[in-house]
């Protein structure tokens, strides 16, 4: 006697609560607060702003909560979140020149103006684990708060660019309208400002690996870290009624403008081109690995050989967005047995026919019939 | 914090009226693949967004909505979805496929033959029949609209060279209104003759990979094959177990570990309707329902 397979339905429901109970843990330990998330998880949030394409400090700390510290599915939780979000418009162009820098660092001169500022960074520490941070640790004051020198911070690639040394920054084209890879369904040639969207919102070990390929040779094109800045920008809207632009607030951005070689072509004379990475929040990883991939991606454009996986558009641009990813690959989990079944029936008639071709029934042969 | 609220069936007018648009251009050109601004949707890429946007985007509050995975309404991911709906849209939800007006589907086409008043909306892994022969969307879409198929013809000689038949088993190409080649989503070739001059339209959706494409009403749908080597749709040499069905798709369910197997219905609303009609297999017995435990 058999009875079919059923019960689906309850089972998806014991599920859910059992994921719940699980995600609270210990009930004896205190529950994490969004504060504490956002405060001293912070970059946790950003990367989950940045991949999930919303800045939203505790909207970002509640997916990561929810996600129990899943950062690829916090990031899902954000973007179908930001999906259902109705647009009222795009923000004018931001300013990074006129960012509140809290770090920034060249690495192509010594000095500059506005100075080398360290800012809060892992980069110096000794990665030894604190035993002090196991407790309640209460750290000193910072003696003097990181503030950079007053006026305005140029940016390394403008210095460069009154010299001519590096190519200019393209200008804005108001024939062209920027892209948006969230409204229109990406397709190949793509243009540098889609190819820019996909990156931001790719996946950062993803293109952490990617750049790293072009630093051993799959691609390579000689990079200086040209500046990296950390600060807060303001963004601002012009309302049609309005006619004018008015600020919105202010949000925290990662630069990367990278320095990289050319050798000049037939038509134009050898100087620096740029690879340019940006992200919300603190992301320096994130943005130097989107610029390393962003001039990597530049090769056809400016006439370099397309050979290695980094310099592949379609291949980069179709394998860099995480919930994409982790969505079909982990879709192996759903019921394949109509398929399965059409491919033993194959594979059993396969067998069958080797197996009579060779005139030597194999025992499995037989259990199969 | 912003509290969500959502539109009837999840997605935003604009949303659906994009993807609507999509759906007339794919009706207008049956077959071919129309790219659209799929959303993040909120199931994972991979468990049948492409097939949820489509739905939402055709579905009315009059409609009766059945979702099947593997044929079945049971599945985990069918149940799902279909819970999705009834929460997002308050639509009616059936399991009986005859009574559906809008049937979502994840690889199989139900047994019951389709009408005019329904539309049937495929989930799509990869809409590309040509993608496993040339893994470029650049290159692919020049092969469509060329018209140049000779490399997918080409695989299918070399299986009957290497073979002495073609050996593709499921998401097996078919050739829409004698112009383009199309993936009918990776269901047994079992199901391919039901595609063809169906009463009612066919929707594919792919989420992930951001393309539409549909089957019209009344279209010729071919399945590839030769003059010599014709289509042979897979025929099991089984009868299914509970309901003694010969003409349906069946799954092997494993029943020890000494390599006892039985066949059952992959369609679970066909095999039960003709168990209530008093078809009885070999092994029946009334399978448990689920309602009884709700």
């Amino acid at each position: 006697m058999y009875v079919a397979v059923k019960g689906g339905e309850r089972a998806i429901e014991n599920a859910h609560r059992l994921l719940a109970h699980e995600r609270r843990g210990d009930r004896s330990v205190p529950e994490v607060s969004l504060d504490q998330i956002s405060n001293q998880l912070s970059l946790a949030v950003d990367r989950v702003m940045t991949e999930g394409s919303l800045y939203d400090r505790e909207l970002a700390s509640l997916a990561i909560k929810q996600a129990r510290g899943d950062m690829i599915e916090a990031i899902f939780l954000l973007r179908a979140f930001r999906a259902t979000l109705p647009r009222f418009g795009s923000s004018e162009p931001i300013d990074t020149a006129q960012m509140q820098v809290r770090r920034r660092v060249s690495s192509t001169f010594k000095d500059m103006p506005g100075g080398q500022v360290l800012g809060a960074t892992f980069d110096y520490t000794h990665r030894l684990l604190d035993p002090a941070l196991m407790g309640e640790a209460s750290p000193e004051q910072p003696s003097v708060v990181a503030e950079a020198e007053p006026g305005v911070m140029p940016r390394v690639t403008d210095i460069l660019g009154r010299d001519g040394l590096i190519e200019p920054s393209p200008v804005e084209d108001p024939e062209h309208q920027v892209g948006d890879i969230t409204r229109d369904s990406l397709s190949f040639p793509a243009d540098r400002d889609l190819r820019l969207q996909n990156l931001a919102r790719g996946d950062e070990g993803y293109l952490l690996a990617l750049g790293y390929s072009t630093q051993r040779g799959y691609g390579r094109n000689h990079p200086f870290a040209g500046e990296i800045r950390v600060g807060e920008v303001s963004v601002e809207f012009v309302p049609e009624d309005l006619g004018f632009a008015v600020p919105l607030g202010s949000i925290t951005l990662t630069e990367c403008q990278m320095v990289n070689q050319f050798k000049g072509s037939d038509t134009e004379a050898p100087c620096f081109t740029r690879g340019y990475g940006l992200a919300f929040g603190q992301s320096e990883r994130k943005v130097m690995s989107m610029a390393l991939v962003d001039r990597a991606l530049r090769a056809r454009e400016l006439g370099e050989d397309v050979k290695a996986p980094a310099q592949d558009e379609e291949f980069v641009l179709s394998h860099s967005d995480n919930v994409q990813s982790t969505g079909f690959v982990e879709h192996l989990k759903l019921p394949h047995y109509v398929d399965f079944q059409s491919e033993l029936g194959l594979l059993r008639k396969l067998r069958k026919e080797f197996a009579e071709a060779n005139e030597a029934p194999t025992p499995m042969q037989e259990a199969a019939e | 914090m912003n509290a969500p609220t959502y539109n009837f069936a999840y997605l935003d007018e604009q949303t659906k009226r994009m993807i609507r648009r999509a759906i007339l251009k794919a009706i207008a050109i049956p077959g071919y693949q129309v790219p659209f601004a799929s959303r993040e949707m909120p199931m994972p890429y991979g468990w049948g967004t492409g097939g949820v946007q489509v739905t939402a985007a055709i579905l009315g509050p009059d409609d009766r909505l059945k979702v099947i995975d593997q044929g079945s309404d049971d599945t985990t991911n069918a149940i799902s979805i279909r819970k999705f709906f009834q929460k997002t849209a308050g639509v009616a939800v059936t399991t009986s496929t005859v009574n559906a007006t809008v049937i979502q589907t994840r690889h199989r086409i139900h047994e019951a033959q389709l009408g005019a008043h329904q539309v049937l909306v495929y989930q799509v892994p990869i809409p590309e029949p040509l993608r496993f022969l040339e893994p470029r969307e650049t290159e692919t879409r020049r092969m469509h609209a060329l018209a140049e198929y000779g490399l997918i013809h080409v695989k299918l000689y070399e299986d009957i060279a290497r073979f002495g038949h073609i050996a593709t088993a499921y998401a097996y190409p078919v050739k829409v209104n004698a112009r383009y080649v199309m993936d009918p989503s990776p269901t047994p070739k079992f199901d391919n003759p039901k595609m063809d001059n169906c009463e009612a339209l066919q929707l594919f959706g792919a989420g992930r990979e951001k393309r539409i494409y549909a089957i019209p009403p009344y279209t010729t749908v071919q399945s590839l094959d030769f003059e010599d080597y014709p289509f042979e749709p897979y025929k099991h040499k089984a009868c299914c177990a509970l309901c003694n069905a010969a003409d349906s798709y069946l799954d092997e369910i494993v029943t020890d570990d000494k390599g006892s197997r039985m066949f059952v219905c992959s369609d679970t609303d066909y095999c039960e309707t003709r168990q209530a009609q008093g078809h009885r297999g070999s092994e029946n017995a009334s399978p448990f329902a689920e309602s009884r435990h709700a």
